[in-house]
């Protein structure tokens, strides 16, 4: 946590609510996003409960276990949610762009022209919290490499049709959410507290009932009393007010009513899955609200100016995974192979870094954090000397001096940018003492020998310069999966091809 | 323990039967060592719940049926048929041939200290047999800070080389070789204690080799086929260890509390419900002093009472455990607050209405851990020029003070730079 969030959340705590991290909204949000609320079973792995879901605030869908142990139950809950998920999740496919991109034509070498498809929006998964991301993942996991009896007729466990695609979709999600800045798959909590300094700690934050009465206090009512509440307040049968926001679920929930009910389930009595289902429907229902309160609040701030850019880089991912299917490929593999791992971990390393630049250039709150780490600074232009590059045509290479109270870490030679036009423009650092630093401009001003207009500042503007590129790019390309070296276990083998096998049953009709 | 020392304790716990330390007490004495409340409620046998309950902030734990049930069924399923799967698994992970036959000596006996005596022989013959064994749910003595405390693992295995492995069976899943690393990490710490146990049964007899790798028992992915992890625990050993002498301490905590605290909740005629007057039990809490943070949220029963008690007395650690760290020794909100409103002309002051500092609570109530070094930002503090522009508008005679105090001249800094930013004049960004 930078100090300037610390700040934030004392700020916070001192005036009983949370306070702005952030001038503009950083993420991506969707016109129609999907909400999904999930709920596990206690003790089990990947034995959902039940969920609540959809794209209408008003109406969700809400699809219960009865006996979360009974696989045929259980399949029968995730066909159900392949069927009310998939339609949302490839519905953004067929809506594409094309673009033309140069490429090489894989046998000759030559440049050609390569058309690919981009669709123009993607869908847009919302959980309440960072374990309904993880949840989303392990869902993903459970059901891709199901077989359905069409797929395997001697399979013993046949799914049904769909529900290992859904699985592949939730995994492929589940993935790219560990991309920084990726919005396929976000969290409230994450999407609140990013914007969001509460008076509490980071851990506290992932309670989204608690984040929430933070951020959106009753009058009167201090921060920290309105989350207490949303945390520990019992009714009078013992269960909290405010449900945990999944997935999972209340013990004194669990043990009180959900264990009687089930148990009257099992024992064949009328009325008994109803019971189950409103019970678990009354668990979900309060994080259904507060996620869409989140989406209220979020709303509420311009996206910043870079957003759409790097949004698009979710519809290609999207996009990548829309064409996999279609080529029939086999499900994502249970472990990477080292060539995926290392590029997705290249991958992320670079849109981390741009993350963070695209951030501090939409919003001054988050360039104050870049700038009190020394890796920019701000100031007004006190001197322009006009210099020229040596050589046969010399180039315009002003200095321009500015002044700052900031106490950046540069050093004569130093590259730094500065936004001009929507590009950046560079400069080195030809000089810095406390309080003034001299850079040398080096580019973007036109090609003739006196500067295009307005592509040099004057004594008087206001100029923030970063130590950091604006739009990093990746590193050098990886070699191909059958390229990989000895030292990281060489070309993939047999051994890859067992990993998409389906999971082993038990033939216990219970987990 | 002297015996005044045990007295004392006595006292402190009052007329509740003493709660007994066990594998999981002493494992979270190593996950928030620097607790003195914590060591000294665990090491006088308080029932912490009860406590935190009476004091109207009860821990949210619990524990659901479901999970005790699949815990349940999934440690019978793995010891079924005289605990031939766990044997084949533990081979298989050992590298070694499946033995064609383990002796499983019954253990039991009457009362704890009986299933111990029972275990110790039974340790003993196998050791000496040399043979393979398989002890279910032995019974494990620990001296700590002088008391007996009693462990139960799931199962500790005797090799033919007279090596012992304990073995912890867990009810969460090796997911394609992966499991949930806080799970694991839980796992490995109340594993090291058993070790530790066993160990000094070890060097009591004069045999066997207690090993410092041991074996985690659980699900296989989404089945309730069980898969073995060799977990190695030699950092959760130390780390356990050095709490476990660090225990001692407690008496130097006994010593400082006032004479005549105790914790004892005064359990009416139906030994249910609590007589002691709330505040009172309130104040003998927070003599102890306690180091909390927003982890122990997950852990520690008192936790709810010890936020409200850090909050109240504004300590900064209650927003994270890395947050002291930027803030040298400024230790509560105010301070900090203070100090970084000089950034911003004092304005601060002036709107800070209903921010009166809030009184320190109790004398040891607010004990948050051991100061943390400042970073030494070894910046030239030097004076720095610049023209009169943005936001700041503090007068030069300021300036001179920066270089006195890096942490305070980067409070200022961050609030003048928010302050500026959240007004919109800055001049970075969006310039």
């Amino acid at each position: 946590m930078s100090l300037i969030a610390t700040l934030a959340r004392m700020e916070a705590l001192r005036e009983g609510r949370a306070r702005p991290l952030a001038t503009v909204r950083h993420r991506h949000l969707s016109e129609r996003p999907m909400v999904f609320v999930p709920l596990t079973t206690a003790g089990e792995a990947g034995a959902p409960l039940g969920a609540l879901f959809g794209t209408d605030r008003e109406e969700p869908t809400l699809l219960v276990v009865p006996q979360p142990r009974d696989r045929d139950l259980r399949f029968a809950f995730l066909a159900q949610l392949a069927q009310g998920m998939l339609p949302y999740l490839e519905g953004y496919a067929d809506d594409v762009d094309v673009e033309v991109r140069k490429g090489k034509d894989p046998e000759t070498g030559e440049p050609v022209e390569v058309e690919r498809e981009l669709c123009r929006d993607a869908p847009q998964l919302l959980v309440p919290n960072g374990s309904g991301v993880r949840y989303v993942r392990l869902l993903g996991r459970s059901m891709r490499f199901r077989r359905t009896a069409e797929e395997a007729p001697d399979e013993p466990y046949p799914v049904p049709s769909r529900v290992p695609l859904l699985g592949r979709w939730m995994t492929h999600f589940g993935e790219r959410a560990l991309t920084p800045g990726s919005c396929l798959l976000v969290s409230m909590t994450d999407l609140l507290s990013r914007h969001w300094a509460s008076g509490q700690s980071g851990l506290e934050d992932q309670h989204l009932g608690a984040l929430l009465a933070w951020l959106d206090p009753p009058p009167g009512v201090h921060g920290s009393e309105a989350a207490l509440r949303a945390e520990t307040a019992r009714d009078e049968r013992g269960l909290l007010e405010c449900p945990p926001a999944g997935p999972a679920t209340d013990p004194a929930f669990d043990n009180k009513l959900l264990a009687p009910a089930i148990t009257r389930y099992d024992a064949g009595l009328s009325g008994a899955e109803r019971a189950v289902r409103d019970l678990v429907g009354s668990q979900l229902r309060p994080t259904w609200d507060h996620v869409w309160r989140g989406l209220d609040l979020l709303r509420e701030l311009p996206p910043g100016d870079r957003v759409a850019a790097r949004w698009e880089g979710d519809r290609w991912s999207y996009t990548g995974h829309r064409d996999r299917l279609r080529a029939g490929e086999p499900p994502q593999p249970k472990r990477d192979d080292a060539v995926t791992a290392a590029a997705k971990l290249v991958r992320r390393e670079t849109d981390q870094v741009r993350l963070d630049a695209h951030e501090a250039l939409d919003d001054p709150l988050v360039m104050a954090e870049r700038r009190l780490a020394g890796e920019a600074f701000a100031g007004e232009v006190v001197a322009v000397e006009m210099a020229y590059s040596e050589g046969r045509s010399p180039r315009p290479r002003p200095l321009v001096s500015v002044s700052t109270h900031d106490r950046p870490h540069v050093e004569p030679g130093t590259r730094v940018f500065r936004r001009l036009a929507g590009k950046a423009q560079e400069a080195q650092v030809a000089a810095a003492e406390p309080g003034l630093v001299v850079v040398r401009l080096v580019n973007q001003m036109g090609r003739g020998r006196v500067p295009a207009e307005g592509t040099v500042p004057e004594p008087g503007d206001v100029v923030c310069l970063t130590a950091f590129e604006h739009d990093p790019r990746p590193a050098a390309p990886l070699p191909p999966p059958e390229e990989t070296p000895w030292t990281h276990g060489g070309p993939p083998g047999e051994a890859a091809m067992g990993a998409s096998a389906p999971d082993p049953h038990t033939a216990e009709d219970y987990l | 323990m002297s015996t005044t020392l045990e007295s004392r304790l006595a006292a402190l716990r009052g007329s509740a039967p003493p709660r007994p330390m066990d594998a999981r007490t002493l494992a979270a004495l190593a996950a928030n060592p620097g607790c003195g409340r914590r060591a000294l409620l665990d090491a006088a046998g308080v029932d912490k719940g009860a406590v935190a309950e009476h004091l109207g902030r009860p821990a949210p734990f619990g524990q659901s049926q479901f999970s005790i049930v699949r815990g349940n069924a999934f440690e019978a399923r793995v010891k079924a048929d005289g605990c031939a799967e766990l044997l084949r698994l533990l081979c298989e992970r050992l590298g070694l041939p499946a033995p064609d036959e383990a002796a499983l000596p019954d253990l039991s006996a009457v009362g704890p200290a009986g299933r111990a005596e029972r275990t110790r022989q039974a340790l003993e013959e196998a050791t000496a047999a040399g043979g393979w064994s398989l002890l279910d749910h032995p019974m494990l003595r620990l001296e700590v800070a002088g008391s007996a405390v009693h462990l139960e693992p799931d199962a500790v295995v005797v090799r033919p080389d007279g090596r012992w492995t304990v073995v912890e069976i867990k009810s969460f899943p090796i997911l394609d070789g992966c499991a949930d690393p806080a799970k694991v990490g839980a796992a490995a710490r109340q594993s090291a204690v058993y070790v530790l146990a066993l160990r000094a049964l070890a060097e009591r007899i004069g045999r066997g080799e207690p090993e410092h790798t041991v074996v985690l028992v659980c699900p296989k992915d989404f089945s309730n086929l069980p898969t073995c992890a060799a977990v190695d625990v030699r950092k959760q050993l130390s780390v356990t260890v050095r709490q476990l002498t660090r225990l001692t301490r407690v008496e130097d905590i006994v010593s400082e509390l006032p004479e005549g605290t105790t914790f004892d909740l005064a359990l009416d005629d139906d030994r249910r419900t609590p007589r002691r007057p709330v505040e009172e039990l309130a104040a003998a809490v927070d003599a102890v002093p306690a180091a909390y943070a927003p982890d122990c949220l997950s852990v520690c029963e008192l936790a709810f009472h010890c936020r409200a008690r850090a909050h109240e007395c504004g300590a900064v650690e209650a927003l994270g455990r890395g947050v002291r760290g930027e803030l040298g020794a400024l230790a509560s909100v105010d301070e900090v607050l203070a100090a970084a409103a000089a950034g911003l002309g004092g304005a601060w002051q002036a709107d800070g209405e209903g921010s009166a500092p809030a009184e320190h609570v109790s004398g040891g109530g607010c004990g948050v851990g051991g100061g943390t070094d400042a970073h030494g930002y070894a910046e030239d503090g030097g004076d720095f020029g610049g023209g009169d522009f943005g936001g700041g508008d503090f007068s030069g005679g300021d300036r001179r003070d920066f270089g006195d105090d890096a942490v305070t001249w980067r409070l200022r800094e961050a609030a003048r730079l928010r302050a500026e930013a959240l007004a919109g004049t800055a001049a970075g960004g969006r310039a």
